[in-house]
């Protein structure tokens, strides 16, 4: 593991080499918000951003994707036939991804990547990527990072982790990918091991003592799924949603998708598109039966599959890294800590133990 | 390379490992038409392979449902109603709902279409070996248990099985599926047929008349621990029926259904079939009622 300073005088030129190598990307504001956009040879990512209003997670798995082409025309050999389009999957780098949106990438890794099935687009996309981390050293009051699994200063799932110090960064390369990435733009400045490692950790420390909304999830596990569905709360959880979807298309986590063909003349193209679980077509059978047919249900199947059914499938963490971004900008102010908590909680008070 | 191999290219992901793409549907050609039910909207569609080497490829179980793409409308999952034993086609019977399915019962036979799949799990035919199977069925549901049946009477197979009962119901006689092989299973005595027709004016009628779950109630064998019941329908027939099978004392472990949530992958990843933690795409459609009993039964 490597360190390496890079004095902010050389991130212009940096940047400038890497964009020979890598399709670059990284926040730039956008009227009233940041968003992840191409970064083009001489533009630079503002970094100042704490976090962008959509997570990046498009940059792997875009709002609507192509996946087949086809033609309909019965003159061609192979009319009606499904063909694979291709698909731009040389290098791209993510500059100042939060740690947060980088981890989110790998709790939707279990879900694209299987023993049976492998998603061929969300994988050859997430593997042609570069994550180049920066730290947050003031995180958002809504953020809930290190309760849920993550931290500000957390390296699970970069390449790179960038520390700002004033007038540089400190770059610890994670990877070999990061290195490579470090090493494209010309950053070879190495400091030493120990010193380095000390000043990010005290940085880190100071980071998550600010982070002072925390979350309970430790019951969850043990907690029965039917008891936990049927408990009294979702009415009250659900009452003010108005189903928007809000909360699903702007989560780093929610993979939720649907397959659709496009058709234009003679030739079309099947393409998938994000899906929410907040919409009631999402469930709707043909024959007008629909198993989620309340808000009740839809705001339910969400919390029970973050914090719930994912947490049982995978045996692991819950499926929420705590950017907060549906705390603040659910337009009815539904709030996951406050949904964890109860969900974390329900059943506690009558639990005595045997002893 | 021939034309269609260029169509099943390869991927490959990581360096050294090359993967399958699973959205990728199979080619095929439809090759028979047959209309089942009086009123059109029932059609079997035979379908045959471009590729022969997919019909491998293919390889399933009498449970499984495949993904029909009707290319330029979508797909849609189906249940599996030919049999393994059958060589040569697959075959499924599509009811006129919506958007694809009325697609689909426009086409005609050579049109190109493609199957993917096969997905899903299958009826437990490795733990049901040696035990006596009642199949439960109504309406168009009938499907995989037509492949199940045709599986278990395969020469091959039928000294695996013990007594086997079917109750099948429709709403009349003009609505039951595959008319001409029920009649033959009805004169096999390897087989006992109980047919039902919720209600009917043909003075010919010499089968049963009425809902499936009084049918059981009569016909269906008392429960040991050596008898599976398979239960295929829609919700209200499976509503009534399950008290039937509890007065006659089936153990949920026992009782055998399928599912069909709404579906668009088929392969557990675009989120939108789960009961609880359980993808009915992948981790079912086939269930025991005790297991769907753990969970929010949201079907
Ligand atoms: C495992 C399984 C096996 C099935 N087996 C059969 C069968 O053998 N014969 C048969 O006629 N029908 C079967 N169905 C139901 C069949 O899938 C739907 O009737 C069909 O998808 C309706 O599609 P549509 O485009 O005509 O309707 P629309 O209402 O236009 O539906 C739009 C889309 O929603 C999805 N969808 C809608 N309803 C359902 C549903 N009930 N289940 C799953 N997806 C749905 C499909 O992707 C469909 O293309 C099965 C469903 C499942 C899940
Ligand atoms: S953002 Fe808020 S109102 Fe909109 S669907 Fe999500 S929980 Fe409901
Ligand atoms: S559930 Fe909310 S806080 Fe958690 S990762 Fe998604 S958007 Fe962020
Ligand atoms: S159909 Fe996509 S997850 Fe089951």
């Amino acid at each position: 593991m490597k360190f390496i300073k890079i004095e902010k005088e050389k991130w212009a030129v940096g940047l400038e080499k890497l964009s020979d190598a890598y399709r670059l990307f990284g926040p730039v504001k956008e009227s009233d918000f940041h968003n992840f956009k191409r970064i083009e040879k001489g533009e630079l990512p503002d970094l100042i951003c704490l976090n962008t209003r959509l997570s990046p997670k498009t940059l792997v798995y875009p709002q609507a994707e192509a996946m087949f082409e086809y033609s309909l025309d019965e003159s061609r050999e192979d009319h009606h036939i499904m063909k694979e389009i291709e698909k731009d999957i040389t290098p791209q780098a993510v500059i100042g991804i939060r740690p947060c949106d980088a981890k989110a990438f790998i709790l939707v890794r279990k879900n694209f990547d299987t023993p049976e099935y492998q998603d061929p687009y969300w994988l050859r996309a997430y593997e042609s990527t570069t994550f180049v981390g920066l730290a947050c050293h003031f995180p958002c009051t809504s953020c809930f990072c290190t309760t849920a699994g993550c931290g500000p200063f957390h390296e699970e799932g970069l390449d790179v982790l960038l520390v700002d110090a004033e007038d540089h960064y400190l770059a610890k390369a994670l990877t070999d990918k990061g290195e490579g990435f470090l090493s494209a733009a010309g950053w070879d400045a190495e400091v030493k091991k120990d010193r380095a490692a000390k000043q990010i950790e005290a940085e880190k420390q100071k980071a998550e003592d600010k982070i002072t909304t925390l979350i309970n999830t430790d019951r969850l596990k043990q907690i029965d799924t039917v008891d936990l569905y049927k408990a009294p709360f979702w009415e009250d959880v659900a009452f003010s949603c108005i189903n928007c979807g809000t909360c699903t298309y702007v989560c780093p986590t929610c993979w939720c998708f649907d397959i659709q063909d496009e058709n234009r003349g003679a030739s079309g193209m099947r393409i998938r598109i994000w899906d929410s679980c907040m919409f009631p077509l999402f469930t709707l059978h043909g024959s007008g039966h629909n198993p989620r047919n309340t808000k009740v249900h839809r705001v339910r199947q969400r919390f029970m599959h973050k914090l719930k059914y994912y947490v049982d499938k995978y045996d692991s963490g819950i499926q929420c890294v705590g950017c907060g971004r549906c705390v603040r900008l659910c337009p009815v102010n539904i709030d996951i800590r406050r949904v964890c908590d109860m969900m974390n909680n329900y059943g506690a008070g009558q639990d005595t133990c045997a002893a | 390379m021939t034309f269609y191999e260029t169509v099943n290219v390869e991927y490959s992901i990581f360096k050294g490992a090359s993967v399958q793409n699973p959205y990728l549907p199979y080619p095929v050609r439809i090759d028979g038409i047959v209309v089942e039910s009086e009123d059109k909207n029932l059609k079997t569609f035979k379908f045959v392979f471009l590729n022969p080497e997919d019909e491998a490829k293919f390889a399933y179980k009498s449970g499984q449902f495949a993904e029909l793409s009707v290319t330029g409308k979508g797909e849609i999952p189906i249940g599996i109603a030919s049999s393994p034993t059958e060589k040569g086609f697959v075959m499924f019977t599509v009811n006129k709902v919506g958007l694809v399915s009325s697609y689909l019962h426009a086409m005609k036979v050579g049109d190109i279409m493609g199957i993917r799949g096969p997905f899903g799990n299958w009826f437990p035919w490795e733990q049901m070996e040696g035990k006596n199977i009642v199949i439960i069925g109504g309406g168009f549901a009938f499907t995989t248990l037509r492949s199940s049946i045709i599986y278990m009477l395969d020469p091959a197979n039928r000294s695996k099985f013990k007594d086997i009962n079917v109750i099948y119901g429709a709403r009349a006689p003009g609505m039951l599926l595959y008319r001409d092989e029920l009649v033959k299973w009805e004169k096999r005595d390897d087989i006992n047929m109980h047919i039902t027709v919720d209600g009917t004016d043909d003075p010919n009628w010499k089968y049963n008349t009425g809902f499936v779950p009084t049918i059981t109630e009569q016909k269906a064998p008392v429960a040991d621990d050596n008898t599976y019941a398979i239960v295929c329908g829609p919700p209200i027939m499976i509503k009534f029926t399950q008290p039937v099978l509890d007065k006659l004392g089936y153990s949920h472990d026992k009782i055998i259904m399928s599912l069909e949530n709404r579906m668009k992958c088929g392969i557990g990843m675009c989120g939108r079939c789960n009961i609880g933690k359980e993808f009915v795409c992948k981790d079912g459609p086939v269930f025991t009622l005790e297991q769907l009993n753990k969970t929010p039964r949201e079907y």
